[in-house]
């Protein structure tokens, strides 16, 4: 018998709409996208040959310093490289994780950010470079913690849910993370998606005024974004008066919310960039205004290609927890090794496939609060695989960079960049390999 | 030897107004400040962190007294958008009427609007207190988390929508309640809250005429039976 699948009615289709009719309730889970997009691995170097002369591999110097906020704060931040740690609390990250975060980033002279939820101790003492976000939520955010930040990152939205709000369930609002939120422990906290004192292009600029006047001008003001309408938002930013502008494409990972959103909302890191590339540039602010740009920067390819077409630095979240264990089959915990599939199996998953941050019970003890489970990470031991991770990102840039001829990892350009499909041509505005197309380019 | 300090915004600009509260008052040994021509001027002492008086002597525009912390702020005529947005500490009072967001996010000390409140009174407040002699506008409340909303006047729709533990008086008319806002009984501690409350605001009003909203609760859960992975 000749059993035709419904193309239509897939087998996903089809397990979506038998859940959704036996629950009556929609899916919330943690992480990125998991359809496929366009990504940066549909673009390749132009590397040296006889027109371009490349620079020696393990010789000759490559320069990865970093300077953000050089428009308006009087203390701009400046990193030892390219890469900054992406906003993810303390609540959605468990305490060992955040000390991790901060010990692996200090050490690489680059910045990690508070998240929803506010600032905690441990993080302001282990990481030296603190990006403070200023969220709708405004759980714990509070004038001391700003004034001993380094930087403010004002959350508009992020690219797994642009338009929505944070999402922490019950089962993760710890006593401790309860006390910092203001709120009863345990309940589901669902977090405003507005600012809740300012509304519009024009309020916020007046809002980073005041926030400039509470910091005397000291720290650089990043306003972050979820990507949708880049170039008119991006614009919108900059004429509000932001140092830094953020983008997050909706390949950004998140720890909890609706699965709609992740799937259905925003568009792909490659197509984003070059739109607020071209956003500063009309304002001709491209020299002036940092652009930091987020959403599956995996690589240290994915880092070089985003610096040629035109950011300034990546911030990489699920990259990091990947790093410190997650989606592995087993954890190290008092010097062991401990197999971990069987916690997978208790959210219904496996290790590769899981996106269960929301329900807290993190098998590798990074997503959690439960004391129990975050002794699967050690802060040092986190700390040691970031600190590798990000040693190998910035090795591959510069081997990147030095290749096509660069002394300084900023010195990349879309003109090094080819594409290999039509459709990451046009999103990265770079010619199709082996032509001089780019679609949409008349 | 404490003394009075005369700043004038018609000769100076936000920034050395605020540079002049967040850093120059203790060697000025001033007890107040009189700020003079607000002329609707934003941010005007936003952030301070100091036991101080300041009077502003005329309207202001948005975030007056931003994230004030132990000063005490009097402005003297009506204020823009979000007055004493996140203020931890101190008091914050308005002789006039305030427009949208007073107090937003408030984590403590206390605001008073001598006038009527616009929209979104009290928003996402998180531990402040306030207290309006006049009415407020709709979504007063609107997801508040902690503190004390008094409402001596009227209140308008959408009461408290999404309320978390934060508790609201209302003497006059409620045009409608919002999501999870319910009307509870006064209880005596409440009575002498509200008394304490219209004490250190300098607001006469009978305290047993008040209404009380507070948080049903029902949206702390979305669905307790089942599993969390939803
Ligand atoms: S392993 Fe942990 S951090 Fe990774 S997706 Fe699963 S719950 Fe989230």
């Amino acid at each position: 018998m000749h059993r035709e699948p419904s193309a239509s009615f897939d087998r996903g289709a089809l397990n979506y709409i038998r859940q959704a009719a036996e629950r009556g309730i929609y899916d919330i889970r943690g992480m990125g996208a998991k359809r496929p997009v366009p990504n940066f691995d549909d673009l390749v170097f132009l590397t040296a040959s006889a027109s371009r002369y490349p620079l020696e591999g393990y010789r000759e110097a490559c320069h990865l310093e970093t300077t953000l906020g050089s428009r308006y704060a009087k203390q701009p931040v400046v990193l030892q490289s390219p890469i900054t740690i992406a906003g993810m609390s303390f609540g959605a990250l468990s305490a060992n994780v955040k000390e991790a975060l901060g010990k692996a980033a200090t050490e690489a002279g680059i910045s990690t950010t508070t998240g929803d939820g506010g600032m905690t101790d441990e993080e302001r003492q282990s990481s030296k470079t603190l990006v403070y976000q200023c969220l709708p939520s405004r759980y714990g955010f509070n004038p001391d913690d700003l004034r001993r930040a380094d930087a403010l990152e004002l959350v508009l939205g992020q690219g797994a849910k642009p338009g929505g709000g944070g999402m922490l369930l019950g089962q993760k609002v710890s006593e401790r993370v309860a006390q910092m939120r203001t709120l009863p422990a345990g309940i589901d906290q669902r977090s405003a998606c507005r600012h809740p004192d300012w509304v519009g292009p024009d309020d916020l600029k007046i809002k980073i005024e005041e926030l400039r006047e509470i910091t005397d001008w000291k720290i650089p003001i990043y306003v972050k974004m979820g990507a949708t309408r880049v170039r008119d938002d991006v614009k919108l930013a900059v004429k509000a008066g932001a140092d830094v502008v953020v983008i997050d494409g909706m390949q950004g990972g998140t720890a909890a919310t609706q699965q709609v959103f992740i799937e259905h909302t925003g568009i792909p890191t490659l197509a984003a960039l070059p739109l607020a590339v071209e956003a500063l540039e009309e304002l001709d602010v491209a020299d002036e205004v940092q652009l930091i740009i987020s959403g599956g920067i995996r690589s240290g390819a994915d880092v070089a290609k985003a610096l040629a077409l035109g950011a300034d630095a990546v911030a990489i979240g699920q990259g990091v927890l990947i790093a410190l264990g997650c989606n592995h089959d087993s954890y190290v915990q008092d010097g062991k090794n401990h197999d971990a599939t069987e916690d997978y199996a208790g959210l219904d998953t496996a290790p590769g496939f899981c996106h269960h941050c929301q329900s807290g019970l993190c098998p590798v003890g990074i997503t959690t609060q439960d004391p129990v489970l975050e002794q699967r990470l050690s802060p040092a031991r986190g700390a040691q695989q970031l600190g590798n991770y990000l040693q190998v990102l910035e090795m591959e840039l510069t081997t990147l960079a030095r290749a096509c001829g660069k002394s300084n990892v900023h010195h990349l350009e879309r003109e090094d960049l080819v594409a290999l499909t039509l459709e990451a041509a046009a999103m990265a505005r770079v010619p199709l390999a082996g032509t001089s197309w780019i679609p949409g380019n008349s | 030897m404490e003394r009075v300090t005369h700043l004038d915004l018609a000769n100076l600009t936000i920034r050395e107004v605020n540079q002049f509260l967040h850093h120059e008052l203790d060697a000025s040994q001033t007890a107040q400040v009189d700020i003079q021509n607000p002329d609707g001027k934003h941010s005007i002492a936003a952030g301070m962190d100091v036991d101080v008086t300041v009077n502003i002597l005329g309207h202001a525009g948005y975030f007056v007294a931003g994230m004030n912390k132990q000063a005490t702020v009097t402005i003297h005529g009506n204020v823009g958008w979000s007055v004493a947005e996140n203020i931890m500490s101190g008091t914050v009072r308005v002789t006039g009427h305030a427009s949208q967001c007073t107090a937003a996010s408030g984590h403590g000390g206390l605001v008073v609007i001598e006038g009527n409140a616009s929209s979104r009174c009290g928003i996402s407040m998180k531990g402040c207190d306030i207290v309006v002699r006049g009415d407020v506008g709709h979504f007063a409340g609107f997801m508040a988390q902690a503190g004390r909303l008094v409402v001596c006047g009227d209140a308008g729709p959408h009461l408290g929508d999404s309320l978390y533990e934060a508790i609201l008086y209302v003497r006059g008319n409620i045009a409608s309640l919002g999501a999870d806002a319910q009307q509870q009984e006064m209880t005596p501690d409440d009575i002498q809250a509200l008394s304490e409350l219209l004490a250190a605001s300098g607001i006469e009003a009978e305290p047993h005429e008040f209404k009380k909203v507070a948080s049903a609760r029902r949206l702390y859960h979305w669905n307790a039976t089942e599993r969390q992975e939803y």
